[in-house]
């Protein structure tokens, strides 16, 4: 993994009419990362994705793909670059391998001798061996989405721009791109990958950036995001003596107690000390769980959705 | 990028049944006039039709004349509104862009697409007229409009600057529908805002009110392909329909270009 912002914003505005679709938006992709460009609908990925391609024009600010202006370089760029928009796009009368003999043939790079081979390759990679030859109008959702992933991957691009590709796939097809996505990632190939499923970027991406009504609000490693909130759950058959130890210990709040499970909030003492004072004043403790919040509360939290734990203030503010 | 465009033209079915209709209604006509025997009386109905009785060698120009009104242009507006439009209905146009074909070159593509459906749809529909006139009613030397007899020569030349004068004023009707399709994302509303644009001219060009701006319709030198049958050639209105379509095909490419170097692709 090297330092090369493979995708830098700078200051990306864009206006249609009176609506501010994106507003002053810094993105950075490094070489190497799986990226997740999350947002709630209308927020404005789809404009900016369109616009890291040069297919709508920045109102202000800039975009630069591979260390090159876009979209000025988008001839060159682009080369490198393979991507599904908003759903792929094909001829339906024609068949998938047409297809794709035909979008690879309309640009440059790429030899005609080896095209067969590649569709080919492209076609095995995403599952649709089997049916290249069907017209694609036959073709399923989900068919139409491996298609379009197909397409993406032609020539073999240093960079991959997805919006959501997993739209409209079953729980197996979602899985199985998933695992092309990370098993593209780990090949050395970057992946901005633009998606609601906020479970899916959880699962695989290392680093992602939230916005929100066009403004970014976070951008961090996942891991960041998903900082510990300070509370832990302990888990013992003698939960009145745990929480009759624990409150003795300096930076412990008492939070829930249900059953046999007790929560408490860490504010300047470790997960350790606390299982320590615990285990040594006798309290058999089963299980003590350092709770994380999920990518979803991140979410909420910070695209002003309702966070039901209350939970505010917590969370990292990863936005500066 | 170009023989891509030429490929899909060509395995696309539409093309062709396009094409079939338009040389079919010729044969049509000429069938139902072999049949009855009945032709237009000489100066009423369609140009040269009543002259194709006695001699196939016109029906070419008969043929053209017959399919130039409504058909042809509708064909070709249906044709090259699909251009642009139609890849963004398809939600290609934006995997084209980014694949990456630039703007210019698209649009470039998809004119050469166009100049080579209108040619072959009037080659194609003066050739099959060609082989049913001349089974149907026989060649002989070709009466003028005028009275005079044209060489058979002379009017091998006469129907190809016809060809070629159809051919460049149904350019005129493509690049108006080429103009229309960057504007739009739906390839029906491209086709409708092209002849929309071509009824109004037509009815304009029927209206003594509009007499002042009648030489400047778009319509309005279409069927003057007929003054290249008189002896000698009246080169006037010929030549003033070659130059109005020349700044129409100019000024709708460039709005063309103009509108989709610069558009943002929502589609």
């Amino acid at each position: 993994m090297s330092d090369l912002a493979v995708i830098r914003t700078e200051g990306l505005t864009k206006r249609f009419g009176a609506v501010e679709a994106v507003r002053d938006l810094d993105l950075e992709v490094h070489e190497g990362d799986l990226f997740g460009f999350l947002g709630p609908n209308g927020s404005g990925k789809t404009t900016t994705v369109r616009m890291l391609l040069g297919l709508v024009f920045p109102t202000a600010g800039r975009v630069e793909l591979l260390g090159q202006p876009m979209p000025r370089a988008g001839r060159t760029v682009l080369r490198e670059v393979g991507s599904l928009v908003e759903g792929p796009g094909f001829y339906p009368h024609l068949s998938g391998r047409a297809n794709l003999s035909l979008i690879d043939a309309a640009g440059p790079g790429g030899h005609r001798a080896d095209r067969r081979r590649r569709v080919a390759e492209a076609l095995e990679r995403v599952g649709l061996a089997e049916v290249g030859r069907r017209p694609v109008k036959a073709y399923s959702t989900g068919m139409r989405q491996r298609l379009g992933l197909a397409a993406a991957l032609l020539r073999s691009p240093r960079l991959l721009v997805l919006d959501e590709p997993t739209n409209g796939l079953d729980p197996q097809g979602m899985r199985d791109i998933r695992d092309l996505v990370v098993e593209l990632v780990d090949g050395g190939t970057t992946v901005f990958l633009s998606s609601h499923l906020l479970a899916e970027v959880e699962q695989i991406c290392t680093r992602a950036a939230i916005v929100n009504r066009g403004r970014l609000v976070a951008q961090d490693r996942v891991e960041a995001l998903l900082a510990p909130t300070g509370r832990v759950r302990i888990t013992t058959p003698d939960p009145g003596r745990a929480s009759e130890l624990a409150s003795g210990l300096p930076g412990v709040g008492l939070g829930e107690w249900r059953g046999e499970r007790l929560t408490v909030q860490l504010d300047g003492t470790s997960p350790e000390a606390l299982n320590r004072h615990l285990v040594a004043g006798g309290v058999p403790v089963r299980e003590l769980v350092v709770e994380r919040p999920s990518l979803e509360d991140v979410f909420l939290e910070l695209t002003g959705g309702d966070s039901a734990d209350g939970r505010r203030g917590e969370v990292p503010d990863a936005a500066g | 990028m170009l023989l891509v465009e030429l490929r899909k033209l060509v395995r696309r079915p539409r093309t062709w049944v396009s094409i079939g209709l338009l040389a079919g209604l010729p044969t049509l006509v000429a069938v139902f006039l072999k049949i009855t025997g009945i032709g237009p009386r000489p100066g009423e109905g369609p140009a040269f039709l009543g002259a194709v009785l006695s001699n196939g060698a016109l029906f070419p120009a008969a043929a053209l004349a017959l399919v130039l009104p409504l058909f042809l242009p509708v064909a070709v507006s249906v044709m090259a509104g699909d251009t642009v439009a139609g890849e963004a209905d398809h939600g290609t146009l934006r995997y084209l862009l980014i694949r990456p074909v630039g703007r210019t070159r698209l649009l470039v593509a998809k004119l050469v697409v166009t100049i080579v459906f209108v040619f072959l749809a009037v080659v194609v529909v003066a050739a099959v007229a060609f082989v049913v006139g001349a089974t149907m009613f026989g060649v002989k030397p070709l009466p003028s409009v005028s009275g005079q007899t044209i060489p058979a020569q002379d009017a091998t030349w006469r129907t190809v600057v016809t060809v070629v004068y159809v051919a460049w004023s149904m350019l005129g009707v493509g690049s108006i529908a080429l103009f229309a399709s960057t504007l739009t994302d739906s390839p029906l509303a491209a086709a409708l805002g092209a002849l929309a644009a071509l009824v109004t001219s037509q009815v304009l060009d029927l209206l003594d009110a509009a007499a002042s701006v009648k030489p400047y319709l778009p319509t309005h030198y279409w069927l003057s392909f007929v003054d290249l049958f008189r002896v000698p050639i009246l080169w006037h209105n010929v030549s003033r329909g070659f130059a109005l379509q020349a700044v129409y095909i100019a000024v709708f490419l460039g709005a063309a270009w103009a509108n989709f170097a610069t558009k943002d692709v929502k589609s």
